[in-house]
């Protein structure tokens, strides 16, 4: 009986947690669910997609967006791209152009890039990104896998304690870079408006970010990119790096949950047979009915 | 309950020290030799449980101030510096947010099991009292520290909850400024808020010392809400007994707990306050967090704004007078066949505001809303009606009866059908 109400007061308490829409989609479809390498209990990112991701998120994404919460170092740090230190140092001293100073003669100066140095954002600030982008602010992309979600709704909020589903962010972000259409009829867009499927009310500032081909993906060794180089293949391989730039430390999160898991469950197995043991000692324990 | 002191100081050391300051009796008498009720159940060990959530609270909750910077212009970045760059950040951020709700999680087993034994009855006012006030100090602390990360739920739902205060008549807009520290929420909310927030635990602690001092002066109910009549039949010494039962209780929440903390960290927040805070950009629906819900949802139940404020504060003042409201002078709603399924009903409703506060104010949610809130304060309406009325089952004799079984609880259906006098 206490157990049945200790557990039915949790898991009412825990249900209502999720009956919270953060983001209602009105009138958009749900995002299709997509299989990702890092959910569940002992995911792990994948390095060639996150690779591939950052490939397009610097070549793509980051024309518009910032990124800044990401320093170069992190792309080498471990749990994430997988990147060697080399590598990274050539990438942020690719970048030329790092304000830095005030210098000893009090002047602001430009530098190459070093490992500690932020991803440097397409524009100085807000007025600036919205003044080159038609009055649209493109919002920085660090942390949108966890700042953008869907309403999963009842029950399947509840069941989502279990699986461990909480990949809505990557899920919608695929759904929405893949969901261009042409307008249905009777929609009539104005300038810098477009139509996409997944977009809450459909229109969105940015125009169709990623075509077929557009970035050029490693190649095996039979000379051809071992995945297609296709818009889906592009959409996932971003939101993967997404989801890595929002929660760099994943890996090391559900590797050390695994651990306190397997401790606190073998802790509780051995406190329930000491407790049976000293609740024994009772002198009319015997008796007991 | 509290009766003559069994300590023996051993040691000379302990003499010398027991005739100077007897700190060490008062922990053993408190800790060790303190007769606890020998059937309580498993519900009994969320008061340790949430003993351990607050010193829990406190300890991430110091360290990440430690690496928080309470600026509106910086806030949001130093919890994201804290999340990526502070070793193991992410463990003492996630650990200190979901705390919070794991702490709402206990506190409401711990009240809805104090409603069902009936432990705010004769002589645990006082304690039940106090339990209200820790209730509500968790409750500010917690939309305090809610608005610290300085994302858009935090910034939107400081707003609006900070805007209720100026329904009050003549004194509400003076209220609401002098929270704010200026016209709106802003650097300076940020600022008071923070210090706020990092004080409230302390005068939480406070208060659960007091809540505890109340405990073991009248002794702790039990599921039969019979009281100790035999200390030596009834009662077992809280070491070891008590004190192994509370500790497995609490690893067994702590798995509950390690599971969101390591698999689902972000379940119990809102997506939009990874954003941060923007006074032009109003997000789609602002909604508190889950534990606030049922009663954001008494809240706009009302049409009139405030009808709504005075609405929602009734529906967490009334939990004190509950020692006054209910009229039976039987606890345990074990034995209470219609109070029980009244009690169940209300659980139902506090579930089911809890989800209608999620939703958006719209019909059919506004009307069901409504429904709920009278079936909300009709229950302590009903509980003042039903003791008139009821006819309790028979009690045991003692609690020693009650967990022995055999002939003893047969011979109290002779004995305990008239309620227990005493209470």
């Amino acid at each position: 009986m206490s157990l049945r109400l200790s557990l039915a007061g949790l898991v009412t308490g825990l249900a209502i947690a999720a009956a919270s829409p953060a983001l209602a989609a009105e009138g958009a479809p749900k995002p299709p669910a997509q299989s990702w390498s890092f959910s569940g209990p002992f995911g792990k990112f994948d390095r060639a997609q996150l690779q591939r991701g950052f490939k397009v998120a610097k070549e793509v994404c980051a024309n518009c967006h910032a990124m800044s919460l990401i320093r170069f170092r992190n792309l080498a740090e471990p749990g994430g791209p997988g990147f060697t230190p080399s590598q990274v140092a050539a990438l942020a001293a690719s970048y030329t152009n790092i304000k830095d100073g005030p210098n000893d003669s009090g002047e602001m100066f430009e530098r190459p890039g070093r490992p500690a140095d932020a991803f440097p954002a397409p524009f100085a600030n807000e007025q600036a990104a919205r003044a080159a982008n038609g009055g649209a602010y493109p919002p920085p992309i660090d942390m949108l896998a966890k700042a953008r979600t869907y309403e999963r709704g009842f029950p399947k909020f509840v069941f989502d304690i279990f699986t461990q589903y909480q990949e809505q962010g990557p899920d919608y972000i695929v759904a929405l870079l893949t969901g261009y259409r042409d307008p249905p009829a009777g929609v009539t867009l104005l300038p810098g408006q477009n139509y996409n499927n997944f977009m809450p009310g459909h229109l969105i500032a940015m125009p169709k970010p990623l075509s077929d081909g557009q970035v050029e993906y490693p190649k095996g060794p039979d000379g051809k990119s071992p995945v297609p180089e296709t818009v889906e293949q592009y959409a996932k391989d971003v939101a993967a790096f997404m989801v890595w730039m929002a929660e760099p430390h994943l890996e090391a999160r559900k590797r050390l949950g695994f651990q306190v898991m397997i401790f606190l469950a073998l802790f509780a197995g051995l406190l329930y047979f000491t407790k049976k043991k000293i609740w024994a000692r009772l002198p009319d324990h015997a008796s007991a009915h | 309950m509290s009766g003559h002191s069994t300590y023996q100081p051993k040691t000379g050391i302990e003499r010398w020290l027991d005739a100077r300051l007897p700190i060490v009796r008062l922990m053993h008498d408190s800790a060790v030799s303190y007769p606890v009720p020998r059937n309580l159940n498993l519900l009994w060990t969320f008061g340790g449980i949430l003993v351990f959530m607050l010193v829990a609270q406190i300890i991430t909750g110091v360290i990440l101030a430690m690496h928080y910077t309470p600026n509106a212009t910086m806030a949001f970045n130093s919890v994201e510096h804290i999340m990526r760059d502070v070793n193991f950040g992410w463990l003492l951020r996630y650990l200190h947010s979901n705390g919070a709700s794991m702490f709402f999680v206990a506190v409401y087993v711990h009240i809805f099991r104090g409603m069902y034994y009936g432990s705010y009855k004769a002589p645990r006012e006082v304690l039940w009292i106090l339990g209200v006030i820790i209730f509500l100090l968790m409750m500010a602390t917690a939309f305090m520290g809610y608005v610290l990360p300085w994302g858009q739920m935090s910034f939107w739902g400081a707003t609006v909850i900070t805007n209720l205060f100026s329904a009050l008549p003549v004194i509400g807009e003076t209220i609401v400024t002098f929270l704010w520290g200026g016209y709106s929420v802003d650097n300076p909310t940020l600022n008071r808020f923070f210090s706020l927030h990092f004080l409230l635990p302390f005068m939480i602690a406070g208060v659960v010392v007091l809540h505890i001092w109340a405990l073991h002066h009248v002794g702790q109910n039990n599921p039969t809400g019979v009281e100790v009549k035999d200390v030596k039949k009834d009662t077992v010494p809280f070491t070891p007994y008590a004190t192994i039962k509370d500790l497995f209780g609490m690893v067994c929440f702590m798995l509950v707990f390690a599971w969101f903390v390591f698999y689902q960290p972000n379940f119990m927040g809102h997506a939009d306050n990874y954003i941060p805070a923007n006074p032009a950009s109003t997000p789609a629906h602002i909604v508190p967090e889950w534990y606030f819900l049922p009663f954001y949802a008494i809240l706009r139940a009302i049409p009139d704004k405030l009808g709504g404020v005075l609405a929602m504060g009734g529906a967490i003042v009334i939990l004190a007078f509950l020692p006054w409201i209910d009229t039976s002078k039987v606890k345990s709603m074990t034995y209470r066949p219609i109070a029980r399924q009244f009690f169940w009903m209300f659980v139902l409703v506090c579930i089911g505001l809890g989800y209608l506060g999620a939703m958006p104010a719209d019909e059919p949610y506004v009307t069901i809303s409504r429904i709920l809130t009278v079936l909300y304060f009709g229950f302590f309406l009903a509980l003042a009606l039903i003791g008139i009325f009821e006819r309790p089952a028979p009690l045991p004799t003692s609690i020693a009866d009650s967990v022995l079984g055999g002939s003893g609880a047969r011979l109290g259906h002779a004995t305990a059908s008239e309620p227990q006098a005493k209470g």
